[in-house]
């Protein structure tokens, strides 16, 4: 659709630009630029090419840390999106209720993250918190800074606490736009409802399905905040992430260079895996060309 | 197969209705017969879909019974009743292809699978859409997959009725002659109930063998398309019927006649001489426009207003005494310059209080 | 007065509109008549200034208006799904264009007040739309449109979602009300019964393309092609490929008539309309055709009669109830007067001779 020309509309996209000029492009060059220069301290910096790319690429820790970002993506996705698409079929689409449970699920995603891993962090302690203490009466001894598949599991109980909500309110905005005469249809033609869900319901959830997977995607790969404030990364390095790791490299160990072209390859290892997850969703779904039987 | 008995049913959207507006439906009692061809026809708001759904079961009246071949389904889910309903806008299984979706039905119901290709197959044969059973349903055209609606609630054969929710709305015009006919076709080859919604008259008359009239959550009339069209019960059915409706005016009768417009009209059938709330309607078919010179006893002074060209007859909207009388002349009929309009006598019906009146031979 | 010269639209591959020409003057109704997808909303979108064009100009009063942003031209739009703002009463609704232009209270209560009468809104004037009934509704829409007092109003099938009788009632309101202020009134519809109730000039359009635009009762006696022919008929136009040879038509091996002037031999299509059939003889109905019965329709003051030649489906229109049995043979006579002829690039060759009327 293209509107008349007048050229007055770019004077509103100036402060945005500058805005944006000073807030993301600039220091993004600036992370390009020490990622390819190497430097003997006094500030003088030369030319060091791929060669923080190729060191980088080749550690260990490097690997491991991405590693671990990938299976923890992984199990979030698998986690958040079922759990996401269940609670939203189980959510009322009229009457009073419809207000109470949008909040309820809302209220987890208002808080601010540092908050949400200290939050859990005192839960998760076994004298005074309530999950720790109700497992210890269990008999289960829980010390998440100790084992590293506790540390883990309770890593991933408050991500899915936090975040799948948000999986619930886009699926819910999906569902509630299907019109009643589809599942009437479905009654009358004697559909099941796990029919009615795999023909109806999850055909029309497609699009809000993908905006979800591909924000979970983006935001699990990316973490931070909430397991530093929970487990610093600890026991050992068994929750240090990318992230974390990115930032004790740049900031602990000041090696500008190595955090540099880690930064620019995480992003683009984002990118890349964001771009496979659209492609694939979006050619085998509903949206999909045509292709069996030849264009008419 | 099945006909369907309604008994002293009613329904009201409101938890304690005490008068007659409370009730979206008021009450009706009527069999619908087996194998019938039934439309209900009304302008929005008056109730046809609330019976329709009641019909279906996917809403259950607050009074009455509805009895399937005897058997009480008032309070049966559709499932449980075995009927089909086409709905205003085609609803399909977009992941589906085309001979998936009309499968569909069959395989919830556990048929076997060589029955299912065979039904199937016959089923795309009959909707024309043999060469495109593979494609993607979302892919198709509105009239085509609106076909698929409807072939999936045929593919059925055992299915007690099948119920239309203005199923023809979102199709354009040439393909509304198609789908009719096609319907139709349908209706005389598998001789299901077929009970069809509508606001259009030309699509009720057309499709059914009798139409049930409504008006404010009231049966007006039930009669064939001939019944309503000769002698409407009320004026309701007589405006709503035929386009442009019928001509109403206040008037007196007498035994064997009626004054209107200062004018006597000779009756063919007697009458109790009525002064009060008397109404005479006819209508515009059975106007003529004559020359007033040769008008005789019988004709009124028209003053004509405007002539609307519909291409097949042509539509000649005019005054009498200064009442609205609307006459239909063919297209290459000519207007005289000082018209009067004649009645056709034996088409005049008479109407007391909005009711007809049947007078006696 | 609009003009539009040679416009296109192009998106991406498709080509929504082709050189599209046409000039309407002001205080006209112009119907724009075709099936869906054919064009009529994006023509009506670009002439509002809505979308831009690829090619060709638009010109208000000869000046190009390519340039004017939407809300800089005199343009009001009533769309098939009654748009009103939500959150407004009526009053509010109506008086919205009035107050974006800034009007004094004074006259905007005056000419709300008008306008409602009109629309025989006055006792809902505080309701919101949503407590309203459609017709309530979309007659809120229409008169928004009429106190802007535009040059161009664009009505995009208003009626199409309203009950049968209020259509009648509206579709007769509507010319009167709008002819008072003097704009050109755009009438987008598929259906041609609408096109002929409505008068003024109609142009046909199949596939983006304007096939024909004149006085409306001229496109319908007269179309140019058999496109157009189709466009414009309802019910459907029965035709048949025919064959000219020594002055005489053959159709399926029947003789059905001359053409009135001498034509060319060869291959034309013929085109009938439904109730120029008759199944009986008359003066005028000189040819006869047999054919098998495929069903009835009746209306109750007439009955469709739907039958099939050797090669083709055909509808015969009469008058009263006509009880006839299905697989039975009937013969139609045809009155070769009121054929439609058209050549083997489908240009009109013949048209049906109009008999004379009065005023």
């Amino acid at each position: 659709m293209d509107k008349p020309f007048d050229n007055k509309a770019w004077l509103f996209v100036l402060p945005v630009f500058v805005l944006v000029a000073i807030s993301a492009i600039i220091p993004l060059m600036t992370v390009v630029n020490y990622s390819v220069q190497d430097t003997f301290g006094n500030n003088e910096f030369f030319w060091a090419g791929t060669e923080w790319f190729s060191d980088v690429l080749s550690s260990d820790r490097f690997r491991e840390s991405l590693v671990r970002n990938l299976t923890f993506s992984a199990i979030i996705l698998i986690i958040e999106i079922p759990l996401g698409i269940a609670i939203a079929l189980c959510m009322p689409r009229k009457g009073v209720w419809v207000s109470v449970c949008l909040v309820l699920m809302a209220l987890p995603l208002l808080i601010p993250w540092n908050v949400v891993g200290t939050i859990w962090q005192v839960f998760g302690r076994s004298d005074i918190g309530l999950f720790g203490k109700s497992l210890s009466v269990i008999g289960i001894d829980f010390n998440y800074g100790q084992s590293w598949i506790q540390s883990w599991i309770i890593v991933i109980l408050m991500d899915v606490w936090h975040w799948t909500s948000l999986v619930v309110l886009l699926c819910y905005s999906g569902l509630v736009a299907i019109p009643e005469a589809y599942y009437q249809a479905a009654r009358i033609d004697g559909a099941s409802k796990w029919k009615v869900f795999r023909y109806i319901q999850l055909p029309k959830m497609q699009r809000v399905l993908l905006i979800a997977v591909l924000l979970r995607f983006m935001d699990s790969f990316m973490i931070y905040t909430e397991p530093f404030v929970l487990t610093g990364g600890g026991p050992g390095s068994t929750t240090t992430f990318l992230s974390i790791d990115l930032v004790k490299m740049a900031i602990g160990q000041f090696d500008l260079g190595p955090a540099a072209a880690m930064s620019l390859i995480y992003f683009l290892i984002i990118l890349l895996l964001s771009w496979v997850f659209y492609t694939v969703m979006t050619n085998f779904g509903i949206d999909a060309p045509d292709r069996r039987e030849g264009a008419e | 197969m099945a006909y369907i008995a309604l008994d002293q049913l009613a329904h009201s959207y409101l938890p304690n209705p005490t008068r007659p507006t409370d009730f979206a439906l008021r009450q009706i009692d009527y069999v619908w017969e087996d194998g019938g061809a039934y439309a209900l026809l009304g302008p929005s708001g008056c109730g046809k879909t609330t019976l329709l759904n009641i019909i279906s079961g996917l809403l259950t009246p607050s009074k009455g019974r509805v009895l399937f071949n005897d058997r009480e389904v008032t309070t049966l889910t559709p499932e449980e009743r075995n009927i089909a309903q086409v709905f205003q806008f085609p609803v399909i299984y977009d992941t589906m292809t085309v001979a998936e979706n009309l499968a569909f039905p069959l395989r919830n119901r556990g048929v076997d699978k060589h029955e299912i290709t065979k039904r199937v197959d016959e089923m795309l044969e009959t909707l024309d859409l043999t060469g495109k059973s593979r494609r993607r349903a979302s892919n198709l055209t509105a009239d085509e997959k609106q076909k698929i609606s409807l072939g999936r609630g045929l593919v059925r054969y055992d299915v007690n009725a099948i119920l239309f929710d203005e199923p023809l709305t979102v199709i354009d015009p040439h393909m509304k002659w198609q789908l009719r006919t096609k319907l139709k076709e349908l209706h005389e080859q598998f001789e299901h109930t077929m009970i069809y919604v509508t606001h259009d008259q030309t699509e009720a008359l057309t499709f059914a063998d009798k139409v049930v009239v409504m008006y404010e959550g009231q049966v007006v009339q039930i009669g064939t398309p001939e019944e309503l069209f000769d002698e409407p019960a009320h004026t309701f059915v007589g405006y709503f019927i035929g386009s442009p409706g019928m001509n109403i005016f206040p008037g007196q009768v007498a035994r064997h006649s009626v004054s209107v417009a200062g004018k006597e009209l000779r009756l063919q059938r007697q009458y109790e001489p009525e002064t009060q709330g008397v109404e005479i309607g006819i209508r515009p078919e059975f106007v003529s426009i004559v020359d007033r010179r040769e008008a005789g006893v019988d004709g009124m002074p028209l003053e004509v207003q405007a002539v609307e060209d519909i291409g097949r007859f042509r539509i000649v909207r005019g005054e009498v005494d200064g009442h609205k009388v609307d006459a239909l002349i063919g297209e290459d009929d000519i207007i005289p310059e000082s018209a009067a309009a004649v009645f056709d006598p034996s088409r005049i019906n008479v109407y007391k209080d909005s009711h007809l009146v049947k007078g006696q031979a | 007065m609009l003009e539009l010269v040679d416009v296109v639209k192009q998106v991406g591959a498709q080509t929504h509109i082709s050189n599209v020409s046409l000039t309407l003057e002001s205080a006209s109704l112009n119907v724009l008549l075709g099936p869906t997808l054919s064009g009529k909303t994006s023509l009506m979108r670009l002439m509002a200034g809505l979308d831009k064009p690829t090619g060709g100009d638009i010109r208000m009063k000869g000046e190009s208006v390519l340039g004017r942003s939407v809300r800089n031209r005199s343009v009001a739009m009533v769309y098939q799904q009654f748009i009103n703002y939500p959150s407004f009463t009526v009053y509010e609704n109506i008086a919205s264009p009035m107050r974006m232009a800034r009007h004094d209270k004074k006259t905007i209560d005056r000419r709300v007040r008008e306008a409602a009468d009109l629309l025989k809104l006055g006792e809902f004037l505080d309701r919101t739309p949503l407590n309203l009934s459609g017709g309530q509704q979309q007659r809120t829409a229409l008169a928004r449109a009429l106190v802007k007092d535009a040059e161009l109003v664009l009505l995009d099938e208003p009626l199409a979602n309203l009950d049968y009788k209020l259509r009648e009632e509206l579709r007769d309101e509507l010319p009167r009300l709008f002819a008072r202020t003097g704009a050109i009134l755009v009438y987008a519809t598929t259906e041609p019964q609408e096109a002929l109730l409505l008068g003024g000039s109609t142009a046909t359009m199949a596939e983006g393309r304007v096939t024909q635009f004149g006085d409306t009762i001229d496109v319908y006696n007269r179309p140019n092609d058999l496109l157009t022919a189709q466009t414009f008929a309802d019910p459907p136009l029965n035709t048949a490929t025919v064959r000219l040879q020594g002055g005489q038509l053959q159709m399926d091996g029947h003789a059905i008539g001359s053409p009135r002037e001498s034509l060319a031999d060869g291959e034309y299509s013929v085109a009938i309309r439904p109730h120029h059939l008759s199944l009986m003889e008359t003066p005028s109905h000189v040819a006869s055709l047999p054919v098998h019965i495929d069903s009835t329709e009746i209306t109750g003051s007439e009955t469709f009669i739907h039958v099939s030649t050797a090669n083709d489906s055909w509808v015969v229109l009469t008058h009263g109830v006509q009880r006839v049995h299905k697989g039975d043979t009937l013969t139609v006579h045809l009155d070769p007067s009121r054929f439609y002829l058209f050549d083997a690039n489908g240009d009109l060759v013949q048209s049906p001779v109009t008999h004379a009327r009065a005023a």
